[in-house]
């Protein structure tokens, strides 16, 4: 089963690579969260996807009997779903109000910060 | 099940987060008084710092200190730990927070007041305090997170289009680069199935070094695109210079050292053996770094922006000791961390102080300040005198240290480097001196009183640092001993070594 889901990974990061490396910028954002979900795949597989049952320890018993399900990539998971989920709320609306405001998708034509055609340094004093 | 309980003192160790955290609720409840705001905010900071202080003291007495969280034993629950490495940034950084928060006690408008801006500063005083004391990679994975929703939020807050230009690239680049972290370190938990750093240290001298080593490559990617190296560094001059003076100083002072402290972590301490695979390609981009900030800074004329470039250069110089190991070295990078937290906060506000001055933003319509403010003409040339390492600065003696770990290593080419940025420095810093100081003439022109005194106050800290520069250099060495050889930080967290 690991071999599949990595696959997987390495299709959903290369399609990422992909989208990001346009120059609209909603391309890029959907690339963001294609790679987010790559690496929460990533996490999953990376606790090993062992026995089908839940992680519950038995009562009277100190540690879970047999095979369980490693619940740390799950919790570590949910964190990262709920961080990346908050920071791709801001970077829509971000890239909304960028549009509002330069009236540009494209990323070449965001010029503001790093204006183009600047005439050149002064040689002298 | 931990029985026995942490001990109060050491409660220290989680102190300065959670006051930021409390203390930006706090605010978030007092947003409609501007007054209290500026008060409240204040004090809170003045509580991280005093408490920073007492932690510095405690580990400087005894050590590393820890504190795990939940009565979980030490692998299993998130550890935080304090050594001399963090608590000296985390000490240089509120203390750099404190003079930012005191300088736009004056330049700050009632609307930015209103939307937050203390709560963000809070907020990502609490993520770079985090980030600094935690002792758990996946914590550290969070904190970075903490730090760059507050920074996105301190970068829009005014909703001017230049800052939304620069925090759509500033977001997008830095999203991906913490992405890239959780990659990496999803694939190192796969790899020695433990998060806390402690652990890591033992479990990664027994894993499998070709797959640890792609790790540490990805970690680098990561952590470099964090600290602005090069050549993934483009986001930084393209943002730092949008959102108001003030807030570019805590960003600059603050938020790229966390990302070399994230490396000189990862690599040096818990991934030895992959990084001196890697050493050769870090010390070329830790070279190229070092070099072409200062170059960029001398062909730029944006003031703030080519503050930006020299803080890169500062940055390269950090990196030469991750490639080149070398006790002296390492303690080297962490004391020009401290330098850099506080000498680079203070050139963005006297930056600041200079547009205000002027009303311009490009150095070549500044001119004759000299005449028309001499103040700022001190305040300026005690800095740059600082960040280009003139002794008896205090950017000098990092530099000396780093020298003397190269010299007696016979590492030639990071020893050049040194060297040649501190002269493309003072070149690109005298070029900025002669600009805006030197020629011409204008009109007396004065500033805000609070920002004048803010500024004051952090260049006094630096000069008296650089002029009694025993505290930090100390502090540098302990915290490199630390770092190569990390017995007493996992004995603190309580694993067998």
């Amino acid at each position: 089963m690991e071999p599949v889901i990595a696959l997987l990974v390495g299709l959903f990061t290369a399609v990422a690579a992909y989208l990001m490396l346009s120059r609209a910028l909603v391309r890029v954002l959907l690339g963001i969260v294609v790679l987010g979900n790559a690496v929460n795949l990533l996490i999953f597989v990376a606790g090993r996807l062992k026995g089908p049952s839940p992680p519950i320890v038995p009562a009277g018993q100190t540690s879970p009997v047999g095979y369980v399900a490693n619940p740390l990539p799950q919790a570590l998971i949910l964190t990262a779903i709920v961080i990346g989920f908050a920071m791709f709320a801001f970077l829509i609306v971000l890239a909304f109000r960028a549009y509002q405001e330069m009236d540009a998708d494209d990323t070449d034509h965001m010029r503001l910060a790093e204006p183009d055609g600047e005439p050149r340094p002064p040689l002298e004093y | 099940m931990i029985d026995h309980l942490t001990p109060l003192a050491d409660w220290l160790v989680i102190l300065p987060v959670v006051l930021c955290l409390l203390g930006a609720a706090v605010l978030l409840m007092l947003r409609g008084t501007v007054r209290a705001q500026r008060w409240v905010g204040l004090g809170v900071i003045l509580a991280v710092l005093l408490c920073d202080v007492l932690l510095f003291n405690r580990v400087m007495d005894v050590g590393p200190l820890s504190m795990t969280m939940g009565k979980w034993l030490p692998p299993f629950g998130i550890s935080f730990t304090a050594d001399m490495l963090g608590v000296g940034f985390a000490l240089a950084g509120a203390l750099a927070t404190l003079c930012v928060v005191l300088y736009l006690q004056s330049d700050t408008p009632e609307p930015a007041v209103r939307d937050g801006v203390y709560p963000l500063i809070l907020l990502l005083l609490a993520g770079v305090s985090g980030a600094f004391l935690t002792g758990d990679l996946f914590n550290l994975y969070v904190w970075f997170e903490v730090m760059l929703i507050a920074s996105f939020g301190l970068m829009v807050l005014a909703g001017h289009p230049l800052q939304l230009d620069a925090a759509v690239k500033y977001g997008v680049l830095n999203f991906v680069a913490t992405t890239l972290f959780l990659m990496a370190l999803g694939l190192l938990y796969g790899l020695v199935g433990t998060l806390n750093m402690a652990d890591i240290i033992g479990a990664a001298a027994r894993a499998d070094a070709a797959p640890l080593t792609a790790i540490a490559a990805l970690f680098a990617l990561a952590f470099g695109m964090k600290a602005a190296v090069f050549p993934v560094n483009a986001w930084l001059p393209a943002s730092y210079h949008a959102p108001p003076p003030g807030i570019s100083a805590l960003m600059g002072g603050l938020l790229t050292k966390v990302g070399v402290y994230a490396l000189l972590r990862t690599l040096v301490m818990l991934l030895p053996v992959a990084r001196e695979s890697l050493a050769p390609v870090l010390l070329a981009i830790a070279m190229a770094t070092a070099i072409l900030g200062p170059l960029s800074a001398i062909g730029e004329t944006n003031l703030r922006r080519s503050i930006g470039f020299l803080l890169i250069g500062g940055i390269g110089l950090m990196l030469l000791s991750v490639s080149t190991v070398e006790p002296f070295a390492v303690a080297g990078s962490v004391a020009y961390g401290i330098h850099a937290i506080l000498t680079i906060t203070a050139l963005y506000m006297i930056a600041g102080l200079i547009e205000r001055a002027t009303g311009q933003t490009d150095t070549r319509n500044m001119r004759g300040l000299y005449a028309a403010n001499s103040t700022l003409s001190l305040l300026f040339l005690i800095l740059i005198l600082a960040v280009s390492g003139v002794p008896p600065f205090l950017g000098f003696w990092p530099k000396l240290l780093m020298l003397q770990g190269f010299m007696s290593d016979t590492q030639w080419l990071p020893l050049f480097t040194v060297l040649l940025n501190a002269l493309l420095t003072l070149v690109a810093c005298t070029r900025l001196w002669s600009h805006i100081f030197w020629r011409g003439t204008a009109e007396k022109a004065s500033v805000p009183f609070r920002a004048l005194a803010a500024t004051w106050l952090l260049t006094a800290i630096v000069f008296a640092l650089g002029l009694a520069p025993s505290i930090v250099v100390e502090t540098a060495r302990t915290a490199a001993k630390g770092l190569l050889d990390p017995e007493l930080y996992i004995a603190a967290v309580g694993l067998a070594p």
